[in-house]
């Protein structure tokens, strides 16, 4: 069978096509209740896109509110300990709420207000995406509800707090693992229940279309932000781009504008947890298969039978069993190489950015820092690398102490 | 030996004699485990079920509440995967070859076995029909065209969002019956007016001649009855899988459960009771 993921294409930034599929990825695989609620996301969606109005006031909140553009920071002490490449630190971590995830939260809640949704409910991971979308619905008067993974909410104790002083009612998920793909299934559910007057904000390039589209759309920002200061800084593009990925947001972020840029190698880790071979781990790409799940065809870790097996990671954010469907197909079309990290490897690295830079980051993209020890020693000086700090790491600052067995 | 076209179609023909409404009785394949449910899935139509559907256990039942979830998940600890659930239907088509078998479920594990396997293996071992969940009209080409083309029906669902610009499209490749979800939630949740199927059962019928079952949030006898007076079928899951849930507490390690099977059957005969008599 010739799928699209076969044939070499002539931009990498063409797909999806109108049903949402990226070759065989992505799609609406979703209960016919949501269907005709999908169909009208889209086309507020799409209305809204095309509508200059819309872009001027997001641009106005994430100029004003979000502090956008974010920086692009030389990292030097990193850069010279580890002797190889010119590192870069895109400092999305700097986003009001502290991760790249505000960026979409911001474009979906002014769509939501479009549409005259009054509720807003969301799931998150690590309480990142949990925390933006409660600070938008604070800022716009919204009833927000919030699934979380009750494994979660004991990780991230801070981020449930700050998501209850904005308001939000955050609902504790029990089944399955208590983590992500339980809150979103809890999410989904909610949303079957209340089609009326509820909006979903998915958190991530997943669900069925058009989030995979939209979320990317949202972050990409990130990407052309970075190659305008990348122009300014040295005059060119950079070398590559590494990005941690767990739906895979901040990654295709920073990755979109750059895809068609050949000479561009882009790197995104994924979380091997214990480590790939002890089968704890979150790394969907390096060792699941295709299926179906969350309204997608994507790379999911599943057994022979399809059923869908718990991940591991000591990131939450990264802690989920699948990943955006347009990763699948970019890693089909081997436009983008697909790293495992571990729990230790991220450990490490989050302490060494700390030190060196005075920057504690997300357990997220240490999974990318830590990718990025690896490969800056074997690079040349001239070699402009580009990580996406997409998160700042006040939220794992218990997780980490358990880790390296401190009791706080 | 057991593929035979038509069972749903002979099956709701029989009804449409009878002038009665059919059950239609929800179950999880190998809830609280395989030989039970097989003796349960047995006795079904001796208690007056006149469509059986099975329910393949996934981990991650999105349109499930909380007791479907919990019967997939007793379901796939006691071992439960598709070959299981197939070998269960042959062996109900050893003594029956009129009750017709629809399988409920979501995709993934389908898609995980293989779509042409899947559809032949069902086939042969006498599925009738396929109602998956997440799979709507848009995406289900590659379901529905391989099952057809194995003799089984592709139930189509609507549901109270599928307006009248959606619903000539949903009928369009539908077979076998359609079924109308009566709310907009999950299974086992809220229960629809009367009313309100009735109107959206009428709405239905304008486009379509198919048999139509209704399902989702109908609990008891006299539920299921007045569902029987607006509709072809009634379907009930969550009350009858919630029956299973209670006795499985007590079930302990025995395999063997007199109680548990005369409970679920009881309980289904009063379904069947209070549908039989709706319309006298
Ligand atoms: C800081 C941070 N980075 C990364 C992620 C992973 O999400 P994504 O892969 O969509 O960027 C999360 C999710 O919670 C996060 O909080």
């Amino acid at each position: 069978m010739t799928t699209s993921s076969d044939k070499k294409p002539n931009s990498f930034k063409a797909l999806p096509d109108k049903d949402g599929h990226f070759g065989i990825y992505g799609g609406r695989y979703v209960a016919e209740t949501l269907m005709p609620l999908i169909l009208s996301v889209e086309k507020a969606y799409d209305e809204a896109r095309a509508d200059p109005a819309f872009q001027a006031e997001l641009d106005e909140y994430l100029k004003h509110y979000i502090g956008r553009p974010s920086p692009l920071y030389h990292a030097k002490r990193l850069s010279e300990h580890l002797r190889g490449a010119k590192i870069y630190f895109k400092r999305d971590e700097l986003n009001h709420t502290g991760a790249h995830k505000i960026n979409n939260t911001m474009g979906q809640i002014l769509l939501a207000r479009r549409m005259g949704k009054e509720r807003i409910i969301a799931e998150t991971g690590a309480g990142q995406h949990g925390v933006a979308t409660a600070t938008v619905c604070a800022l716009f008067g919204m009833q927000c509800v919030v699934y979380m993974g009750e494994t979660d909410i004991a990780r991230q104790a801070p981020n449930v707090f700050r998501m209850k002083l904005l308001g939000a009612e955050v609902v504790p998920v029990t089944s399955g693992s208590g983590t992500l793909k339980d809150a979103m299934n809890e999410a989904l559910r909610d949303w079957v229940s209340n089609v009326d007057d509820t909006y979903y904000i998915i958190g991530t390039v997943a669900g069925p279309h058009p989030y995979p589209a939209m979320v990317r759309n949202f972050q990409k920002i990130i990407g052309e932000e970075v190659r305008q200061q990348m122009m300014d800084a040295e005059g060119r593009l950079p070398d590559s781009l590494v990005a941690c990925i767990g739906g895979g947001s901040n990654a295709i972020g920073l990755f979109y504008d750059f895809l068609d840029d050949e000479d561009v190698t882009i790197y995104a880790i994924e979380a091997a947890g214990k480590g790939i071979d002890t089968g704890e781990h979150a790394a969907s790409l390096s060792a699941g298969g295709p299926g179906v799940l969350h309204g997608n065809r994507t790379y999911l870790l599943q057994d022979e039978d399809g059923q869908i097996t718990e991940a591991h990671s000591i990131s939450a954010g990264l802690d989920y069993p699948g990943i955006g469907s347009e990763h699948s197909w970019l890693h089909d079309s081997g436009r983008v190489n697909y790293v495992p990290i571990t729990d230790d490897e991220a450990l490490e690295a989050f302490q060494l950015c700390t030190r060196l830079e005075g920057i504690i980051p997300a357990l997220e993209p240490s999974h990318a820092l830590a990718h990025v020890s690896k490969i800056a020693p074997t690079l040349p000086n001239d070699h402009l690398l580009v990580m996406n700090m997409c998160g700042r790491g006040d939220k794992d600052v218990f997780t980490v102490a358990e880790a390296l067995g401190v009791s706080l | 030996m057991s593929r035979r076209e038509g069972r749903l179609k002979a099956r709701f023909e029989n009804l449409a004699a009878e002038g009665r409404a059919g059950l239609v009785t929800f179950i999880t394949a190998g809830d609280p485990n395989r030989d039970i449910s097989s003796a349960i899935i047995k006795d079904l139509p001796d208690a007056g079920a006149d469509i059986i559907e099975l329910g393949m256990p996934f981990t991650d039942p999105m349109a499930d509440g909380p007791a479907i979830q919990a019967s997939s998940l007793r379901a796939l600890e006691a071992g439960q995967n598709m070959n299981v659930t197939l070998e269960m239907v042959r062996s109900f088509r050893e003594n029956d070859d009129d009750t017709p078998i629809v399988l409920m479920g979501y995709y993934n594990p389908i898609y995980i076995y293989g779509v042409d396997r899947f559809t032949e293996d069902a086939a042969n071992a006498g599925v009738d029909g396929l109602i998956i969940v997440d799979v709507p009209p848009e995406e289900d080409a590659e379901l529905r065209d391989p099952a057809n083309k194995a003799g089984i029906d592709f139930v189509r669902l609507t549901t109270p969002t599928s307006d009248e610009k959606r619903l000539p499209a949903l009928m369009g490749g539908a077979s076998g019956f359609i079924y109308y979800v009566s709310i907009a939630g999950i299974t086992g949740t809220k229960s629809a007016a009367t009313t309100s199927v009735a109107d959206a059962v009428a709405r239905i019928r304008k486009f379509s001649d198919l048999p139509i079952a209704v399902g989702f949030g109908i609990k008891t006898p006299e539920q299921a009855a007045e569902i029987a007076r607006v509709a072809d079928a009634a379907v009930v899951g969550s009350a009858i899988v919630q029956v299973i849930a209670d006795n499985a507490e007590k079930l302990g390690d025995s395999q063997d459960s007199p109680d548990l099977l005369d409970s679920v059957l009881g309980f289904v005969s009063e379904l069947a009771q209070g549908v039989r008599t709706a319309r006298s």
